[in-house]
This record gives structure tokens, sequence and C-alpha cells, in this order.
């Protein structure tokens, strides 16, 4: 029982990870309807900026500020530039450009940094929990974060003008045009906003596992499979959805005798796909209507 | 996929099947297309006849990974079914031939194909039955872990026996039949070429035919297509088990021309490297696969001619000016060229018409 | 495949001289990829792909080639090293090896990475008959001279390091329960394979949790929180640099202090036991047969100022912390040893008979002790290792060189 309750622990700190990538995911999912491989190097490379700023001596969150400004810009720059001309391409197209920029990031990182791990700062300190030894300070300090995340990109959604411009531009395009939306524009926003979001996920990711160019290759996969669980139309689904993969994991590693440990990621991927079946939409994702 | 996802892709498509149904009498066009294709077969006769072996082996996995993508395009390309998880079916199709061959079994590596392919038909069928429940990136999730299962269950204890854990298993290489005086890479190029003709000649059948028609009327129109009285469920899942027959054989051929396996070979990165094949290929063309076995093999290559540092990037670039240049894949770019060569022509033979 | 060239006949020529009686001098003989001036090297690496963050060894060995080749080459040839991208995949490495041996015309490979990318070409390598030399990888297989005699292996093997681990616990420990971390593929389940060997009968009682990872695994935490729990008091860590300074930590933070052994793949302390504290590694035991270039021990040592002077002037670039690029010289500095050893015999023939020559070779990195020697059956060139344990500061290494070669 004991053992179950620290899995269970260590699964949700481990599931904070994929639940703030989750989020990211879900984020530029929204705004442009498909998702962004690359989001996962993106947020490595922002991570990198960070610790070279820090490297130069800027204060922790002095770096984690010019991050996270620069990482918007970068998002809505690559939008402009990148995708802008793809836009109309076929949507499997518009995936091949993702890829490219995946394998552009990934590969000048390593160019760029090297690959020895690095450590990233925290500003959550390392302790364990209220002297638990089953979470510790930092990993708890993500959770709180990747919540308050989750409660401001709420409220922006759904209270803001700007919010709702951008969701009715992601949800029927020609509509928000005809009502004076600029729907480029709209675009551009949702990807600074998932870039930037992805930043923030990668400077909490890094104190964890170490900041290096594949950081983020194993954390993307883990995230994409909870925000599919939690389904994609919902930011609360897909940090629920990285939760539950984080838990479901860490279970299916302990409690299944004989091949659990090897094939902990199948037995996890199995559970989401058996939940899918269920609800193909993701647990808490909404069944599209469309009219015929 | 969307409404909107799938008006694309079928905008795109539409043009290749329904250009050689209307079958001019005739037609220049369609005799032009059927000299390319004559000149094109007899130009990969020729080669191994000319070119250096190692050549041969490259020209050998080009052929091999043209038919993997062709799989995946009678998926994701005809059926609009996207599927992360065809590495899958190349690596179950290349242990099928590794354990018949180096088992007690002891196959002669020309039987491994069929059996590979049934294999994996089997597997895809069982794979595209509960897929009909999923759509998009959903599908994407499963698919995806099967990609992600294979490499953990070739290396598992429960299966090492069989597969030969992370050691792989090697294969020796087929000799040619006795009597012809051409070597094992010119062989099995042949070999390769015979069962590439049969197979792509096969799938265009497919394509032009009812079901061919069908599978098509489910990516474009699936509701449409099932008020029409088209049994949507049948033709998805047979087209998944087709398709993974497709990628299996191609798998099977692999393991042969390479001698070896192992699980790590079969991650889904070879997934999105047939994914990208497909798509600078060209989505819903049958050549285009060919095409996308080309960028497959040889791309990386050239990436790294130029940096080996940074040859991801360069890749990535690579990759970049072709979706920006050939939007459609390179089948839509020699379309759109030769529609556009044909409407000049017409408007200077036709006058007033 | 011999085929009876002109070269053949030249080659035999001398020795038909010879039976007459007249003296005759030593004709140069040649296979492909030698000339007068140049001497083609051939090898394939990841620059590319999963297991990149390994490249800076070849460009540090292409690195140690260009300053051979400043100082005169050997022999008076240059050496024109030529490596291709493989992504870690075995059909491109078999791709890019026909690449080399085909169309570029080498004479040797060398130095190639990982046991499926060298497996997938070792049939070939042999039935071609072209040298496959130092493979950079610790699998037990490559030390097959009479199966395979045209692949050498280098370091010392996976396997071996498990088993002197397993005797370090048995005399250290011998009522330990024992939890072991691998990585689930080759080199891992070598490590385990090795452990298991050594310890004998008392494997299956002795070890308690088997626990694997994947490389796209985000963090160990919960492999780590395992091993814990099952009551372990041992904790084999053979895992690579980012995942043992996760588990280090990690044991640090549930405030778990076993008898940590880390397995020399890991165990750097730039690379490793800096991110995952200096405090944390207290206690830390493992084993090296290169000397640590991080390792301030190393300040004054005449064999570390050769290389940092290397590194300064040829390599300025490689991270100066990373034990990768002390291995990249040592392997070139072999592979150049054996080429001179050819004089101007250069057949590949040659090569293999003088690569499994190898007297007592001492290089500048290797710890004092340890020298490359092979033999005709003996293809396992570095077999000896020494145990360290950290205090704090640096590797304290303790006892004697310890030989890792596996029982006959």
């Amino acid at each position: 029982m004991e053992q179950l309750l620290q899995q269970v622990v260590a699964g949700l700190a481990t599931g904070a990870i994929y639940a703030t990538m989750a989020l990211a995911v879900v984020m530029v999912y929204q705004a442009i309807d498909h998702l962004n491989f690359a989001q996962g190097e993106l947020a490595t490379f922002s991570t990198f900026l960070a610790w070279q700023m820090i490297e130069w001596g800027w204060s922790y969150w002095a770096a984690f500020a010019m991050t996270v400004a620069i990482s918007f810009v970068i998002g809505i720059a690559i939008d402009r530039v990148l995708f802008r001309p793809v836009r109309n391409a076929p949507i499997l197209s518009q995936l091949v450009a993702f890829i490219a920029l995946f394998s552009i990031l990934n590969s000048s990182d390593g160019e760029i940094w090297n690959f020895t791990i690095k450590t990233f700062p925290t500003p959550f300190g390392t302790k364990p929990l209220f002297g638990s030894g089953l979470i510790s300070t930092h990993q708890a300090g993500m959770v709180a974060v990747t919540l308050v995340m989750l409660a401001l990109l709420y409220l922006f959604f759904r209270g803001s003008r700007l919010g709702l411009a951008m969701r009715a531009a992601a949800a029927n395009p020609e509509a928000a045009r005809l009502v004076g939306i600029r729907v480029g524009w709209m675009i551009a926003l949702g990807w600074g906003l998932s870039t930037a979001i992805g930043a923030v996920a990668g400077m909490l990711i890094a104190p964890i596992v170490f900041l290096d160019p594949n950081m983020m290759l194993g954390v993307l996969l883990y995230g994409f499979a909870g925000a599919v669980l939690g389904g994609l139309s919902s930011p609360g689904g897909a940090v629920f959805g990285g939760f539950a993969v984080g838990i479901i994991e860490n279970l299916a590693g302990t409690f299944i005798p004989f091949v659990g440990q090897e094939l902990k990621l199948t037995v996890a991927l199995i559970v989401i796909v058996a939940v899918l079946m269920v609800r193909p939409a993701g647990i808490f994702g909404q069944v599209a209507v469309s009219r015929v | 996929m969307t409404m909107q996802e799938h008006e694309a892709v079928a905008l795109d498509t539409a043009a290749v099947p329904s250009e050689a149904a209307i079958a001019r009498p005739l037609g220049l066009w369609l005799d032009r297309r059927r000299l390319l294709i004559g000149a094109a077969v007899i130009a990969g006769l020729m080669a191994p006849l000319v070119v250096a072996n190692f050549t041969i082996f490259q020209l050998t996995m080009v052929m091999i990974y043209g038919l993997a993508i062709l799989g995946l395009n009678l998926l994701t390309g005809f059926n609009g079914q996207f599927s992360l998880g065809h590495s899958a079916f190349y690596g179950i199709g290349a242990y099928t031939a590794a354990i018949l061959m180096s088992g007690s079994a002891e196959l002669s590596y020309y039987w491994t194909l069929p059996c590979a392919g049934a294999v994996c038909f089997v597997v895809g069928i069982l794979l595209g039955l509960p897929a009909l429940r999923l759509q998009g990136l959903y599908l994407a999730l499963a698919t995806f872990a099967l990609a992600v299962a294979l490499p953990q269950l070739l290396k598992s204890h429960v299966l090492e026996g069989l597969t030969g854990g992370v050691q792989g298993i090697v294969i020796d290489k087929p000799d040619p039949p006795l009597g012809l005086p051409i070597n094992a890479d010119q062989w099995l190029y042949y070999f390769t070429l015979a069962v590439l003709l049969v197979m792509f000649a096969a799938a265009a059948g497919l394509v032009r035919s009812r079901t061919g028609r069908a599978i098509m009327a489910i990516r474009d129109h699936p509701i449409a297509a099932s008020a029409m009285g088209i049994n949507t469920a049948r033709y998805k899942t047979l087209t998944f088990g087709v398709s993974a027959l497709y990628t299996g054989v191609a798998g099977a051929l692999g393991a042969i021309v390479v001698q070896f396996v192992a699980p790590d070979s079969f991650s889904f990165l070879l997934s999105v490297n047939f994914l990208v094949g497909l798509i600078v290929g060209g989505i819903g063309s049958i050549p285009g696969s060919l095409f996308g076995g080309v960028f497959v093999l040889f791309v990386p290559n050239i990436a790294e001619k130029v940096s080996t540092g940074l040859s991801g990037a360069v890749y990535g670039i690579i990759l970049l000016l072709l979706i920006f240049l050939m939007p459609s894949g390179a089948a839509g770019f020699v379309r759109r060229t030769a529609a556009w060569l044909a409407r000049l022509r017409h408007t200077s033979t036709r006058g007033g018409a | 495949m011999k085929q009876i060239t002109r070269r053949t006949i030249l080659a035999t020529a001398p020795a038909a001289i010879a039976l007459t009686g007249l003296p005759v001098r030593a004709e140069k003989q040649y296979d492909p990829g030698v000339t007068d001036s140049e001497i083609k090297v051939g090898n394939t690496a990841p620059y590319s792909g999963p297991a990149s963050n390994y490249s800076t060894i070849w460009k540090c060995e292409a690195a140690y080639f260009k300053m051979i080749n400043a100082q005169g080459g050997i022999n008076g040839r240059q050496i024109n090293f030529i490596s291709y991208d493989d992504a870690y995949s075995p059909p491109k490495t078999v791709e890019m090896t026909r690449k080399l041996v085909e169309q570029d015309q080498v004479f040797v490979i060398a130095g190639g990475a990982g046991t499926p990318t060298n497996t997938a070409i070792w049939k070939y390598m042999n039935q071609h008959e072209v040298p496959q030399l130092f493979v950079a990888t610790g699998a037990t297989k490559w030390d097959d001279p009479k199966g395979h005699p045209w692949t050498i292996g280098f370091q010392p093997n996976y396997q071996s390091e498990g088993r002197i681990y397993a005797t370090y616990i048995l005399q250290n420990k011998p009522d330990g329960k024992i939890g072991v971390l691998y990585q689930n593929d080759d080199f891992g389940k070598d490590y385990l394979k090795g452990v298991k060997d050594g310890l004998g009968a008392k494997a299956a009682s002795m070890i308690k949790v088997e626990a694997t990872y994947e490389t796209t695994d985000p963090t160990v935490d919960s492999q780590v929180v395992n091993i814990k729990a099952a009551g372990c008091d041992v904790f084999i860590n053979t895992a690579i640099n980012k995942f043992a300074a996760q588990a280090i930590r990690k044991a640090a933070e549930i405030e778990w202090r076993p008898l940590h052994i880390l397995s020399g793949i890991g165990n750097s302390l730039a690379g490793t036991l800096k991110p995952a504290g200096l405090e944390a590694s207290k206690g830390l035991v493992t084993d090296f047969f290169l000397k640590d270039p991080t390792d301030p021990q190393w300040k004054d040592d005449a064999g570390y100022k050769w290389w940092l002077g290397f590194m300064n002037e040829w390599y300025p670039e490689g991270d100066k912390n990373d034990a990768l690029n002390v291995f990249g010289p040592t392997a070139a500095a072999t592979i150049a040893q054996v080429l001179k050893a050819c004089g101007d015999e250069l057949t590949r023939a040659n090569v293999m008979k003088q690569a499994a020559n190898l007297h007592e070779l001492s290089l500048p990195m290797l710890l004092p002790g340890i020298t490359i020697s092979t033999g005709p059956t003996d293809f396992a060139p570095i077999k000896q290792v020494q145990l360290a344990r950290f205090d704090g500061e640096r590797w304290q290494l303790f006892g004697s060189v310890i030989s890792s070669a596996l029982p006959a």
C-alpha cells in the first residue's frame, strides 16, 4: 500500500512535467488546429537561451522574463515567416514543416551548446516537500505554476475580448473574418502564446531532467499522449491527462509483473488507447458536431 | 481530419484518378504517360548493369522505401486515415522474414515475402478495427502507440528467444539462382524490382477499380459515402490491412537486403521518415511514393555532405524549401507543370473553341 | 573474394625471389586505399539521431589525424579520415560502410560506433576481408579472432566491468540486496549479464530489482524510488550521464545511501557528478581506464598536459569537460600506431597482423599502469581498469589495476 502511494506521488511528480507540456500542446492546437511537433524543440531552445543568459550573469528572474518575451516573439515570427506561406497547403504538408522545424532546432541546439548535460536553476529550491521524501519543493512549485497558468489561460480565453477573438478565429476562420477579426494575427498570437508557455514548461522541467538538446523529445511524446487522453479541446483536460499519464506509467512499471518495467510506455499508451475507444474525443474533450 | 482538411486533401488528389478515368480515345496525354512509365522501367532494368554494386544497393533500398511509402499512401493518401505506426508494420515484416530465414524453419527468402505480407495484413486488420472509432490526431496517437510498442516488444525478454533481443538477427545474403551471370547485389535488385512492379501495378489497379473509388470516397466525404451505401467500416479496415501488407513486404525485403534486423532500427522515427517521404512524393500519387523513397534515402546523405555537425538543420531547410516550392509534393508539382503545359498547347491549337 | 591481380603477383614476388637466395629490397605493398602519399581510413558515426551526443568522439579523432598529418603523417603518408553519418541506424551503417569500402575505396574501417551498427556490417567486413578496427563499443562479441578475424574490439567490455562490480560487492557487502538500473539496449543488458555472471550462484538471491529505462524517458526517478522501496542497500547504476546524474540526485533526495556503484559509461566528474551534486556523489565507486579530464589530480600529469595542448590547438571547440574527448584521441592514437607498424607493407592482412601484435602500448590518457596489448588469440586491446571512490572533490583511485579479461 505504501508503495502504491509512493508510486502515485512519484507519478504526479513526473506527471507535472507532462502536464505542463500538454498544456502548451493544447494551446497551439486550439490556436491553429493542428499539432506542433516542434513544440518540444522550441521549448528546449528557449531554455538554452535562458541558461545562456544566466551564464552571462543575469539573475534568474530577469532571464526568465526575457526568455518568455523572446519566445513569444520567436513564436510569432515562425508563424509569419514559415507557416503563413504554407497555410493553404494540404494539412500533411504543414506537418512536414513542423518536422523540418524540429530537425533544424534540434541540430542547432547540439551544435551551439553541445551535448554535455547542464544544470538549470530553480526558484523553488530542491528540498523535500514538508520533509517527506516523496516530492520536492521544486516539483510542487512546478505543479503550482502549471495550475496558475491554466487558470490564467482560462480567464484569458473566456473573459477577454482578445481571447474570444482567438477562439473564434480557430473555430471558424471565415465567419471570424466576416466580423472583422484579423485571423492571421490571431493565429500568430496563438503561436506566440504557445511558444511562451513552452518556454515556461522547459524552464520548469530542466531542473529535474537536466538541460541537453534531447531533453524534450520524450517529454513531448508523453505530453502529447496526455493531451490526447484529456481531450485536445480542453486545456484543463490536457493538464489532467498529463498527470494521468505519469501515474499510469509509474503504476504499470511497478505493479504489472514480469513485463511491466520493459514495456511501461507501451502499457501506458495501450491504456490511453483503450480510454479513447470509450471516449473518442478524450476524457474531457468535446465531440465536434458538424452540420452535414 | 475536419471537413476542411478533407477538402484540402481531396482537391489536391482528385486530379490523378479522374484524368485516367476520363480516357480520351487516342489521348496524347495517356500515351505519353505509358511511354514514360515504359521508359522508366527500361531504365530500371538497365541500371544495375552499368552502375557500381554499392549504387545498386542504394537503388534497391530506394525501391524498398518507395514500396513502404506506397503502403502508407494507400492508408493516408487514398483513404485519409492518418498513421504514425507504419514503422511497426515495416519492422514486423522485417522480423518475420528474419525469423523465418534464420530459425529452424530456414525458409527461402522469397517465401518470406508472402508470409510477411500475410502477418502484417492480419495485424493491420486488427489495428484497423479499433481505429474505426478514432479520427485525426486521436488515430495518430493510437498508431503511434503501435510504433513505440514494437521496439520494446522486440527487446523484451519475453520474446527474446524468438527475436534475438537487442542483439538482433543476422541474415545470410541470398545468392542468385544457379546459372545467372550476375552477382548477389544485382540479383536482389531485380528481385526487388519485380516485386515493386507487381505491387505498384496492383495498387494502381486497386485505385482505379470500384473498391478504389469507394476508398477515396470515404476519404473525401465519409458521410456521403456511407449514405450512398458504401460499407465504410469494411473498406477502412480492409485498407488498413492492405496498407500494412505493402509496408510489411517492404520490411521483409529490407531485412533481406540489409542482412540484419535490430529492434531500434524500427523506432517511430522511421514512421516519421515514411510520412515525410509520402508528403514530399505527393499524397495520393502512386509514382510519387517512389520519389518519396528517393528522398528518404538520399537527402540525409546530401544534408550530411553540406555540414556534418548541422546535418539535421540542413535536412530541415531542404525539407522546408521543398514544401514551399512543391506544397503538394513532387507528384503535385509534376501534375501542375503538365497541366500548365497542356493549357499552353490547348490555347495555341484550340483557337475559337 | 580474392582475385589474382597484379598486386598479388607483386606481393608474392619478393618471396619468390627470396627463395632464389638473392638479396631483395622490401617491396612497397599496397591494398586499396593506400598510395605513396595517402592512407584512407573510413569510419561511420552517429552525427545525428539518438546517439548524436557521442559525435564529439569522431570529431576529436578527425582533429587527432589532422595533427598527425601536420607532423608529417604516418611514414610519410597523410591520413585521409573519411567519416560518414549513420545516425546510429544499422541500415544506414551498412549503406555508408559499403560506400566507404566500394566507392571511396578506403583501406580500413576504424572506430565505428555502437553494437547494432557494427553487428550489421560484421559479416560484410569479414567476407570482404576489410579490417574493422577498434570498434567503439564494449560488447564481448568483438573478441573473436577465430570466427571474425577481421574485427577487433577496443575498450574493456561491459560484461567484464559488470563482473568486476560483482566481485567488489562480494568482497565488501556479501549480504547486500542489489538493485540494478540499466538502459534497455545491448550495453545495458551486457552490464546486467556481467553482474549476474560475476555473482554466480548468489545472483538470484542478491539481485532484488532490475530496473530499465529508455533514452526517451524523461526521468528515472520512479525506478530509483522502486529500488529503494524494495529494501536494496546496493545500487548498481549503469546509466549514461544524464540518467546517472538523475539517479544520484534522486537517491540523495529520498535520503537513500546505498553502496552506489557507477559504471564507466556515466562517471565523468563534470558530466555526471557536478550536475548531480558533488555532496550527493560522495562515496560513489566506479571503474576507470582513462583519466577523467575534469579531475584536478591530473593537473600536473604529463599525459594530461599533452591532451590539454592537443585540445587547445586542434579541437578548441571541443568540451574539455567531456570524457568522450579523451576516448577519441586514445582510439585514434591506437589506429595510428597500427598503421605505423605496418611500415610500407600496407596490406589489410598486415594491418590485422599488427593490430593483433600490440605489446603494452602506453598512451597519454590511459591510467598509469594500463596499457594496450593484443595477440593472435586476444582481440581485446584494453583489458584493465582501476576502481575509484569519490570523496566529494575528486575520484580517488584505489586498489591495483584489475584485469577485466573474461575467463577463457
